[in-house]
C-alpha cells in the first residue's frame, strides 16, 4: 500500500524561520509528499476551499507543520480549519471525506520541554495544549498521531536541529510506508 | 399670423398662465385648473384677448403628443407586462362598458344607433393630459391608483387606433358618403382620403409597422451620430424632429399623432439615449400642455352654454356620474379598496382631449351631425374643466372615509429604480459596475461617449447616454432613489462638476469618486465626497507587490508590505488635505512634510523601520535574548 502525504505548512515569517526551514528542507524532497504552503498560496487569506478539499481527498496522511504560537497555530491555519472543514463534508452525518486519514501535528516550540509541565511556566504539556486539534481530527474521523514536537527552537544547536529534521523525515516515511492495520480503519469510523 | 401679433399672443398666454397658475396652486386647486381658468378668462367668451383659440389649440395639441411620447419612453416591456391585467382588463372593460352605456342612453334618447355608438366610443375616453398631470402633481403617479389610472388611459390611447379605423365604417353602415375624410379639423386632409374605407385600416397598420421598424433600425445609429457632435441643442433638435416627424407621418395616414408619438417612445424605451431625450424635451411638454389647457379653457363655448344651459349642464353631470359609476365598480372588481376606487372614478370621469379630434373626424366622415357634436364638445370641455375639482373631491372622500385605504406609499417599484448610479463607464466604472451587479445590486449608468456605449451594449449592460454633471439627467438616471453615486468619469474637471451638482441636488447620496491624482483627491475631499480612490494608485501598488515577490519575497510578506504602504500613503494624503485650500499654507506644509519627492521617499523608507513590513510582527528577537539570558545562568 503506497500512501501519500499532504503537508500543510503554516508560517507567516518563513523567511526568518530556522527550525521550520530545517524540518521542511528535510522532508519536501520525499516521494508522494505534497507541500501546501498556506501563507504563500493565500497571502490575502482568500482560501480556495475547493482546491483545499481536493488536495485533502487526494492524499492519505495529513501533516500540519507550524510554529507553536500562543499555544496554538498561526492565524492562517485557524482560518483554514474554519473554511475548509465544512459540515456535511468533513463532519456531520454526511461528512465522511476525511475518515481514516491519519492526522499528524508537527510543531516547533520556543520554550524547553521542562517548562511545559503542570508546575512549569507554561502549565500544560504540548500534547495537552494540542487538544483542540486532536478533537478536530477525531470529529473528522482522522486517527490522531502522537504529535511531532521540537522544543527549545530559539536556543537549539545546529546539530540538534539536524537530528530533529532527521527524525521528522523518518516519522513521515514511516507514516507513508507503514502497512495498513485493518482494525485501525474500523475503530475510527 | 404676423410676427407682432404672434408675440402679443405669446405674451397674453404666458401672462395669463403666470397670473392664474400660481394662484390656483396656492389655493390647492392644481396647475391644470389654473390654466383652464386663465383660458376661460382671456378667451373669446371672456376678455376676448385671443385671436383664434382653435389655431392655438392645434398648435398646443403637440404638447399632448410630446406627453405621450414621454409616456412611451417609460414603457419598457417589463413594465407594460406587469400592468397587463390592469391595461387589458380594467381599461378594456372601462372603454367597452362606458361606450355601451352611453350609446344605449343615446338610442333611448332617440338618436340614430350609429351616431349613438360613435358618441359612446368618443365619450368613453378620458383626458390623458389632465389626469396624468393631476396625478403627478398630487404625487399619486406611483401609487396603485396612479398605476391603474394610467393603465386605463393607456388602453384608451390604444383604443384610438381601432376607433379611428371603425368610424368611417359606421358612416357606410348608415348609408352616408364619407366626404373629404379629413383626419381632423384644421389639419391637412389625409393623403389616404381617396382610398376606399377598407384600405384605410391597412394603411394604419403599415404606418405603425413603419414606425416600429424604422425606430428599431434607424434611430439608434442616428442618435449616436448626433451625440458624437457633443452639441446639446442639436441633440434636442433631433429629439424634436423625431417627434414632429412621427406626428406628420401619422397625420398623413389619418391617425392620431399622439399615438404615433407613443409608439415612437416605446420603440426608444430601451435605448441608451432615452434619458437624454426625455430630459431635453420635457420643458416643451410642460409649456405646450399649459398652452393646451389654456386653449381648452378658451374653447368652452359659453354662448352654447347660455343657449342650452340645462341640456349642457345635465349632460355634463350625467356623463361624469355615468363614467364614475362604471369605473368605481370596475376598480373594486379589480381589487381596489373603496377609497381608491372613489378617487380613481372621480379622477377619470371626464371626457378627453381626443374627443375634440374624434368628433371633428366623425363630423368629417359624416357619422355624427354638427347638431349632436357641438353640445357634446362643450360637455367634454366642461368635464375637463371640472376634473381638478373632482380630484380634490375624490381625495377628500377617500381620505375622510379612511377605512383601509391602500396608502400613498409607492407599492410599485419600477425595474429601473437603481441602488447605485455610476457616472462614467469606462474601464474604471465598468470594474465597479460589474462588481456591484455581481453582488445583486441594481445599477444605472450614465456615459458620455457614444462609442463607449455602443461597445457596452454588446455586453448587455444597460447604459444611458448623457452628461452626468446635469442634475436633470442624474435625476432621470435615478439619483433620487439611489443610495450611492459613483463618479468614475475620467476628466478631473468633469468629475468635480458632477460631484458639485450631486451634492447640491441630491444631498442624501453617498458620493464615491475616482480621483486622478493627489491634487484631484484634495479637491474632491474639499467638495465633501464620502470616499475616493486614486485611479492609478491601487493598480501600481498591486504590481509593486508582485515585483517584491519577483525579487524573492514571500507572497504574504509582500502583500502586507503593499497594504502597509498603501495605508501609509493614504494617511500622508489625508494629513496633507487638511492644508489644502489655502495654497500658501499648503505649499508651506508640503515643503515641511512630504511635498518633495525625496522627502516622500525618506518617509517611505522610515515607514517600515529597518525596511521590514513585519517589524514587530512575529518578532522573536527580544524573546530569544531573554531565553538566552534565563538559560545561561541555569546551565552554568
Amino acid at each position: 500500500m503506497e500512501r501519500s502525504i499532504l503537508l500543510t505548512f503554516v508560517h507567516p515569517v518563513y523567511h526568518k524561520s530556522r527550525a521550520n526551514r530545517a524540518l521542511l528542507d528535510a522532508v519536501q524532497t520525499l516521494d508522494r509528499l505534497t507541500v501546501n504552503d498556506l501563507y504563500e498560496t493565500y497571502p490575502d487569506f482568500m482560501i480556495d476551499v475547493q482546491r483545499e478539499q481536493e488536495l485533502l481527498v487526494s492524499h492519505d496522511v495529513l501533516v500540519f507543520q507550524h510554529p507553536f504560537f500562543w499555544y496554538s497555530a498561526p492565524a492562517h491555519l485557524k482560518e483554514w480549519l474554519d473554511l475548509v472543514l465544512t459540515h456535511g463534508w468533513a463532519y456531520g452525518h454526511e461528512g465522511k471525506a476525511l475518515v481514516g486519514k491519519k492526522w499528524l501535528s508537527a510543531v516547533t516550540v520556543g520554550g524547553g520541554a521542562a517548562s511545559y509541565v503542570s508546575n512549569g511556566k507554561d502549565s500544560f504539556s504540548v500534547p495537552e495544549l494540542l487538544r483542540p486539534f486532536q478533537a478536530t481530527a477525531h470529529l473528522c474521523g482522522c486517527p490522531w498521531q502522537d504529535p511531532f514536537i521540537v522544543y527549545g527552537c530559539h536556543t537549539i544547536t545546529d546539530t540538534g536541529l539536524v537530528e530533529a529534521a532527521e527524525s521528522f523525515r523518518a516519522r513521515l516515511i514511516a507514516l507513508r510506508d507503514a502497512p495498513v492495520a485493518p482494525e485501525q480503519n474500523l475503530t475510527n469510523v | 399670423m404676423e410676427h407682432a401679433s404672434f408675440l402679443v399672443q405669446a405674451f397674453v398666454y404666458l401672462t395669463a398662465a403666470l397670473v392664474s397658475v400660481p394662484i390656483a396652486k396656492r389655493l390647492g386647486l392644481g396647475s391644470v385648473l389654473g390654466y383652464l381658468i386663465a383660458g376661460a378668462v382671456i378667451g373669446p367668451f371672456g376678455l376676448g384677448l385671443l385671436g383664434e383659440p382653435e389655431n392655438v389649440m392645434h398648435f398646443a395639441e403637440f404638447g399632448v403628443v410630446i406627453m405621450l411620447f414621454l409616456i412611451g419612453l417609460e414603457m419598457q416591456p417589463a413594465l407594460l407586462w406587469r400592468l397587463r391585467t390592469a391595461i387589458l382588463g380594467l381599461g378594456g372593460a372601462q372603454v367597452l362598458l362606458s361606450a355601451i352605456a352611453i350609446a344605449a342612453l343615446g338610442i333611448f334618447a332617440g338618436i340614430e344607433w350609429n351616431v349613438a355608438v360613435a358618441c359612446g366610443l368618443i365619450l368613453s375616453l378620458s383626458s390623458t393630459a389632465i389626469v396624468l398631470t393631476s396625478l403627478r402633481e398630487r404625487g399619486l403617479s406611483q401609487t396603485s391608483v396612479g398605476q391603474s389610472g394610467f393603465s386605463i388611459l393607456l388602453f384608451q390611447d390604444l383604443a384610438l387606433i381601432p376607433m379611428l379605423a371603425f368610424m368611417p365604417l359606421l358612416a357606410i353602415e348608415a348609408g352616408a358618403i364619407p366626404h373629404g375624410g379629413g383626419a381632423d379639423h384644421g389639419h391637412e386632409p389625409s393623403a389616404l382620403a381617396g382610398l376606399p374605407s377598407w384600405a384605410q385600416p391597412l394603411a394604419v397598420v403599415a404606418a405603425v409597422a413603419l414606425i416600429i421598424f424604422a425606430g428599431r433600425l434607424l434611430t439608434r445609429p442616428a442618435f449616436r451620430f448626433i451625440a458624437s457632435t457633443n452639441l446639446q441643442e442639436i441633440f434636442t433638435a433631433a429629439a424634436l424632429v423625431l417627434v414632429v416627424g412621427v406626428s406628420l407621418l401619422m397625420e398623413t395616414v389619418g391617425l392620431s399623432p399622439a399615438l404615433g408619438a407613443f409608439l415612437a417612445g416605446v420603440v426608444l424605451a430601451d435605448s441608451e439615449f432615452r434619458h437624454e431625450v426625455e430630459v431635453d424635451i420635457e420643458p416643451f411638454r410642460g409649456l405646450l400642455l399649459g398652452l393646451f389647457f389654456i386653449s381648452v379653457g378658451a374653447s368652452i363655448n359659453f354662448a352654447l352654454l347660455a343657449a342650452q344651459p340645462w341640456l349642457i349642464f345635465g349632460l355634463t353631470i350625467g356623463l361624469i356620474l355615468l363614467k364614475a359609476a362604471i369605473i368605481f365598480g370596475l376598480a373594486q372588481m379589480f381589487g381596489h379598496k373603496r377609497p381608491d376606487a372613489t378617487l380613481m372614478a372621480l379622477g377619470l370621469a371626464q371626457g378627453g382631449e381626443f374627443a375634440f379630434v374624434l368628433f371633428a373626424f366623425a363630423i368629417g366622415a359624416g357619422v355624427v351631425p354638427n347638431t349632436v357634436a357641438d353640445p357634446l364638445v362643450a360637455v367634454v370641455a366642461l368635464t375637463m374643466a371640472l376634473t381638478p375639482l373632482l380630484f380634490i373631491l375624490g381625495e377628500y372622500l377617500s381620505t375622510s372615509a379612511d377605512t383601509g385605504r391602500d396608502t400613498k406609499e409607492p407599492e410599485f417599484v419600477p425595474d429601473d429604480q437603481p441602488d447605485v448610479v455610476i457616472a462614467g463607464f469606462g474601464r474604471f466604472g465598468q470594474a465597479i459596475g460589474r462588481l456591484l451587479i455581481a453582488n445583486g445590486y441594481r445599477t444605472s449608468v450614465l456615459e458620455h461617449s457614444a462609442d463607449q456605449i455602443e461597445l457596452l451594449r454588446g455586453f448587455g449592460h444597460r447604459v444611458n447616454y448623457g452628461d452626468a454633471s446635469r442634475a436633470d439627467l442624474l435625476r432621470a438616471a435615478g439619483a433620487e432613489e439611489a443610495k450611492v453615486l459613483i463618479v468614475a468619469v475620467d476628466s478631473p474637471e468633469k468629475s468635480l462638476e458632477v460631484v458639485k451638482a450631486a451634492r447640491q441636488h441630491f444631498p442624501h447620496l453617498k458620493i464615491l469618486a475616482r480621483a486622478s491624482d493627489r491634487r484631484h483627491a484634495y479637491e474632491l475631499l474639499n467638495l465633501g465626497v464620502d470616499q475616493f480612490e486614486r485611479e492609478m494608485f491601487e493598480g501600481g501598488v498591486a504590481l509593486g507587490v508582485k515585483a517584491l515577490q519577483a525579487l524573492g519575497q514571500r507572497a504574504h510578506h509582500a502583500t502586507r508590505a503593499g497594504r502597509l504602504f498603501a495605508k501609509h500613503d493614504r494617511n500622508l494624503l489625508l494629513e496633507m488635505s487638511r492644508y489644502w485650500g489655502d495654497d500658501l499654507v499648503y505649499r508651506q506644509a508640503v515643503r515641511e512634510r512630504a511635498g518633495h519627492v525625496d522627502q516622500l521617499l525618506r518617509r517611505d523608507l522610515n515607514m517600515f523601520g529597518a525596511g521590514d513590513p513585519d517589524a514587530g510582527a512575529w518578532d522573536t528577537k527580544s524573546l530569544e535574548e531573554e531565553i538566552r539570558r534565563d538559560t545561561m545562568p541555569a546551565s552554568t
